[in-house]
């Protein structure tokens, strides 16, 4: 197996990781950013069951993040050096964020009923800011980590429409996971953030074309570019599924999460398609970043053996939690 | 104090990115330490309940179950800050060893953090959706995975004090032998150390909170039970820690021997070396200042021969710091015994089948997290005492500091120390609460002992419990 070969099997998996996480982690963080936030019995009863829906599932959720960077740590070490000093404050948030939200699942159910709020309000604040520095991160990174006005606004931007995204996936993972009025609530958020979604979408994509001449050639003007197309057809089949759903409700709980799932996926795709071979836009291909080959053969004996092992007891912990959440208790 | 800040506010981000990297990895290995043996305990509480179906062993995982499940958390989200400070704060270490560092850093994720999450959410709340055997095995897939994640951790970070199995190209370390990498010359000693130190960890707590029970009146069979068991593992575990401790220690004394002068103070090459109670070490003027010693002991310790030679700090071109690394080490020392004298009483009151004074409850309360004051000591010991190394030999601290502007690694230090110091004060505060409400808990009726290994607990309100 020649080292170019390797550089490509751990840029697909640092992928796959990464999409898997957005997906995952994407419907944690949603869920944290919907959560009632009044006073009263019934919003907390309604933030109980929504915690209860992500419960048995988050720690393995953010695992895949932990994943996606040590890949991108072990495969590529002069691309992680490169993208998180460019990143470094961005992530020292996002990671305050994620310590927020996961301490704040164990502390609200063990704590005083007064103080119970206060971890509910941390869990909301500690998915919101992880949520908003990951789309700033995106947006840094799809401009190169250009220091300019309009790249940081552009950041901006990303940083509210990730977030936007992560409700959307959140919105559909409840009404696919619970019943009775969280599942109405959700369900009548929907076609707003489907919405704000799209135009996202489209913005993040223009600014793409607009700003990188090379991403605009390779779109428009090569050979691939006709092969690319089904990349945004796959998008828009997504949210015209999704449009249709919230109109009819005509399909099964699980339908707007699977429309989700595929917006993400061709969003993530036209991304890789943008950018791939370069690892850093611009400045970094894979090839260049690859760590020693003697190292990746290692890693890799192991992952073949590994991530199917993964893949199936993810499945079984996704069987036994399958239907509608019920409240969670110890035994 | 106003020197130390204003030294502080000069400081590079070398030094910065130094004190956040102790500040998060000490935070982070306080949880780690109770989890990794915690586990075993409610795979045993979980074993008993199969064998013998008492209540008082499912009211024992209860219990515990839930302050596993909040220092499990605790551990996972301070871990996640640890993968990113290599980039963000030691792009060096990555550029120069990551070709070793960066598969053993993998195989933990893949092999331990994947399992461990997934079957933690079936060993939290799957009690009702999966069979008890499924439930039980479901635990002790957690228990397993949390040794894993230590094996690969610690087969890291003691590579990094005494690294074998590589050669350098061209200022790069190249794997030649795995195998020579992960059981590089003091692993066995500082992982078998390490889980022993969780093991004692685990149980003071587990013994500390029992105590603290009993002392509030509560006088249900179910703590008292744990107590005993806690304090049974105590007297066996706190001696035989202070044998894998000696053996380290000749370990070190073999692979790293400027470590064990800082640890026992030793300036100039000595014969027969005094073992020291207690000194002032002094590194302007390189000596000790009011020594209190007991003679040869020292020496006899680490060559077993009265008069043996011990390397003093003077032959070696670089060493670390001697103060900091010879005081981490006796207050280790110090609480080691304090460990096995408790062991010792605890042996003394179980064999003559008497109840417990309060004053040794009130003693076991005081001690419960003995165990990471001890942790914290030993880590001090040994990575403290690999300075100015990074990885011993081949890499210093300052080679792989990040160029990143003070200001930044100063402001995250900040906000990582005050979230710390926040998350510690609540985690300590949640765990008196939770075993001062586990007081009044009625009884369980004598009728459900002998056919209710899993008893129906729906009888109680529905909670969210995370």
């Amino acid at each position: 197996m020649t080292h170019a070969d390797l550089a490509m099997i751990f840029a697909g998996l640092m992928g796959l990781a990464v999409f898997i996480y957005a997906i995952a982690d994407g419907y944690d963080l949603g869920v944290g950013m919907l959560l009632p936030q009044s006073a009263s019995n019934e919003a907390e009863s309604m933030r109980d069951t929504m915690i209860a829906s992500i419960g048995p599932f988050w720690d393995a959720n953010e695992t895949w993040l932990v994943l996606a960077v040590g890949i991108l740590l072990i495969a590529f070490p002069t691309a992680h050096s490169i993208v998180l000093y460019q990143l470094y404050l961005p992530a020292t948030l996002m990671l305050v964020g994620l310590i927020l939200r996961g301490v704040a699942f164990d502390f609200r159910a063990k704590t005083s009923v007064t103080q119970k709020g206060y971890w509910d309000k941390t869990f909301f604040a500690g998915s919101l800011l992880t949520s908003l520095c990951q789309g700033y991160m995106l947006g840094r990174f799809v401009l190169g980590f250009e220091q300019s006005m309009p790249a940081y606004i552009f950041a901006v931007l990303a940083a509210f429409g990730v977030s936007i995204a992560y409700c959307l996936i959140g919105a559909a993972w409840l009404v696919y996971k619970t019943e009775g009025e969280v599942q109405d609530r959700a369900q009548a958020k929907l076609s707003l953030f489907t919405v704000i979604t799209g135009i996202g979408i489209i913005l993040v994509s223009l600014a793409n074309l607009w700003a990188n001449p090379d991403v605009l050639h390779r779109w428009f003007d090569s050979k691939l570019g006709f092969g690319l197309i089904i990349i945004p057809l796959l998008g828009v089949a997504g949210f015209a599924a999704l449009t249709l759903y919230i109109r009819k409700r005509h399909r099964s709980d699980l339908w707007p999460l699977l429309c989700v799932v595929v917006i993400f996926a061709s969003s993530f795709l036209g991304l890789a398609a943008s950018f791939l071979p370069d690892i850093v836009p611009g400045q970094l291909t894979i090839f260049e970043a690859a760590s020693a080959a003697e190292s990746l053969e290692f890693i890799l004996v192991g992952a073949a053996i590994v991530v199917p092992c993964i893949c199936g007891y993810t499945a079984f912990s996704y069987w036994v939690f399958r239907g509608k959440s019920q409240a969670l208790k110890y035994e | 104090m106003f020197d130390a800040l204003l030294s502080l506010a000069n400081a590079d981000s070398a030094l910065l990115s130094r004190i956040q990297f102790a500040a998060n990895i000490s935070f982070h290995i306080l949880f780690p330490t109770i989890t990794i043996a915690l586990c075993w305990y409610l795979l045993y509480f979980k074993i008993r309940q199969h064998i013998t179906p008492h209540p008082m062993w499912q009211r024992a995982y209860r219990f515990w179950v839930k302050v596993f499940a909040l220092t499990f958390a605790l551990g996972v989200v301070s871990g996640i800050t640890m993968s990113f400070q290599f980039g963000t704060n030691w792009p060096g270490f990555m550029e120069k060893v990551g070709n070793i560092a960066g598969p053993l850093l993998g195989y933990e994720v893949l092999t331990a953090f994947f399992l461990e999450a997934t079957f933690l959410g079936i060993m939290l709340f799957g009690q009702s959706r999966v069979p008890p055997w499924l439930h039980t095995l479901a635990t002790g897939i957690v228990a397993v995975g949390t040794m894993l994640s230590a094996f690969w951790i610690l087969a890291l970070n003691s590579w990094m004090q005494t690294p074998a199995g590589f050669e350098l190209r061209e200022g790069i370390a190249y794997p030649t032998s795995w195998w020579a990498i992960i059981f590089n010359p003091s692993f066995p000693y500082r992982f078998a150390h390490m889980l022993m130190a969780s093991l004692l960890t685990a149980s003071f707590l587990i013994a500390g909170l029992s105590a603290y029970r009993l002392l509030k009146g509560d006088n249900k069979s179910t703590p008292k039970n744990t107590l005993k068991q806690a304090l049974i593992v105590i007297a066996i575990a706190a001696p035989l820690q202070l044998l894998l401790g000696d053996m380290h220690g000749l370990n070190t004394f073999e692979h790293q021997p400027q470590k064990v002068a800082a640890m026992e103070g030793v300036w100039e090459t000595t014969e027969g070396a005094p073992l020291l109670l207690f000194a002032m070490p002094d590194e302007s003027e390189r000596t000790n200042h009011f020594e209190i010693g007991l003679p040869k002991v020292a020496s006899f310790i680490l060559t077993h021969d009265l008069n043996g030679e011990i390397k003093g700090l003077n032959s070696f071109e670089h060493h670390p710091p001697v103060a900091p690394v010879f005081f981490s080490f006796r207050i280790m020392v110090a609480l080691g015994m304090l460990m096995i004298s408790t062991g010792v009483i605890a042996a003394y009151f179980l064999l003559r089948k008497r109840a417990w004074p309060t004053w040794y409850l009130r003693f076991l309360a005081g001690m419960t997290f003995s165990g990471w004051l001890a942790t914290l000591a030993g880590w001090y010991v040994t990575e403290i005492g690999r300075q100015p190394y990074l990885v011993t030999g081949v890499l210093t601290v300052q080679e792989a500091a990040t160029a990143q502007p003070a200001a930044n690694v100063g402001l995250s230090l900040a906000i990582y120390l005050v979230l710390y110091a926040v998350l510690l004060v609540a985690y300590m505060h949640t765990l008196m609460r939770m075993a001062k409400k586990a007081v009044e808990v009625p009884e369980y009726e004598s009728a459900e002992i002998p056919h209710a290994p899993f008893h129906d607990e729906t009888k109680q309100p529905k909670t969210a419990e995370a």
